[in-house]
């Protein structure tokens, strides 16, 4: 047969969009709000997400909780003493979070128990930006301690955030760091982005962060 | 490295297509990657040529269609992003975060036999 040309026009991701768009239609009718910790490894997002958890629980929410992570479960443990449902994603060796990994780590659980489902990626700042875990709300993180111009060299995951942290704040001073320029880039790269800046270790920012997040889940509805 | 993973979805894709197009190899793939997509060319070819042992892609010659970025500017309608450390309007500097093309990573075609 002689050559031809057959058109194809398919998403590489379409398997994992249209898992994650199924979970997204699951966690909407069970009124679970979704979110997404992105960032490079280090960054401060479990300490953010045990910080978070205790705190829902606090105020009567009943969060739950998952965490990637490439080899050991040293984060769920961390996270399980808020007390908070947690389970660990053990993606063995795998840069990122997929739709079918946070599906597969939900069985069991009764998702209408959950206000909240937190899920921390794995550190990564290029890989997780493409695939979508059915979540309502990807929220990046930055630290102090990782420079202002993160997000100028990795524009695609800030890019496709809905909201950005910084963390470690409480080291700020030390680190000569420059919030007016963080912020600056930050909406460089994605214009409009909601930012709040906090230290996980003082609880300084914390109510904003939870106000944030209260604010979102109740205009999902 | 997730560049691994979407060419074993690449492989999966061209495969289906090209069995249902009753074909008994596949000579060309034509993927789009848009500047925006996270993905890296050299990391896809690299994945490309270990994805395609033993299939129907074998031989395939992988030919990657960069996609530039456009945004929509409210004042000028669909405009082209010169620089993705900046989401404004290259003519009027209006900031904007409504992205139409550059986020693609898609099989578009396939050549075969
Ligand atoms: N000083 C300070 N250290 C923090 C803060 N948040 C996290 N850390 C520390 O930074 C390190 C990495 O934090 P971790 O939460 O494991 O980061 P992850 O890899 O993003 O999950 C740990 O030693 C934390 O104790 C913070 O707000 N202030
Ligand atoms: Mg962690
Ligand atoms: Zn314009």
């Amino acid at each position: 047969m002689p050559p031809r040309i057959v058109q194809v026009r398919q998403g590489l991701l379409k398997k994992n969009d249209a898992i994650a768009a199924a979970l997204r239609a699951d966690f909407a009718a069970a009124g679970t709000f979704v979110v997404n910790l992105v960032s490079g490894p280090g960054t401060g997002k479990t300490l953010l997400l045990e910080r978070t958890l205790s705190a829902l629980r606090d105020r009567g929410r009943r969060p739950a909780a998952l965490v990637g992570d490439l080899a050991t479960d040293n984060d769920a443990v961390r996270l399980a003493r808020s007390g908070a449902p947690v389970r660990q994603i053990n993606t063995h060796g795998l840069c990122h979070l997929e739709a079918d990994m946070v599906g597969r780590h939900l069985q069991g659980w009764n998702l209408a128990e959950h206000n909240y489902l937190f899920v921390e990626n794995v550190g990564n700042l290029v890989c997780t930006a493409s695939y979508d875990l059915g979540e309502s709300l990807r929220v990046v993180l930055l630290s102090v301690t990782e420079g202002e111009d993160k997000p100028l060299k990795y524009p695609t995951l800030f890019n496709t955030a809905d909201a950005a942290i910084i963390t470690k704040c409480d080291l700020a001073t030390a680190c000569e760091f420059d919030s007016a320029e963080a912020e600056r880039n930050l909406r460089a790269v994605r214009p409009g982005l909601p930012i709040v800046s906090l230290s996980a270790k003082t609880g300084d920012g914390m109510d904003e962060w939870l106000a944030f997040l209260e604010s979102r889940r109740g205009s999902e509805g | 490295m997730h560049e691994l993973s979407l060419a074993v979805q690449l492989v999966q894709i061209a495969d289906e297509a090209a069995r249902a197009a009753d074909a008994k190899r596949v000579t060309a793939v034509v993927v789009k990657i848009g500047a925006l997509s996270g993905v890296a060319e050299d990391a896809l070819r690299f994945a490309f040529d270990v994805a395609v042992a033993d299939t129907l892609l074998a031989q395939a010659r992988l030919e990657i269609h960069p996609v530039s970025v456009k945004v929509v500017c409210p004042r000028c309608g669909i405009v082209e992003l010169p620089s993705l450390q900046r989401f404004c309007c290259p003519q009027c500097d209006t900031s904007t975060a409504d992205v139409r093309t550059g986020r693609e990573i898609e099989l578009e075609s396939i050549e075969v036999e």
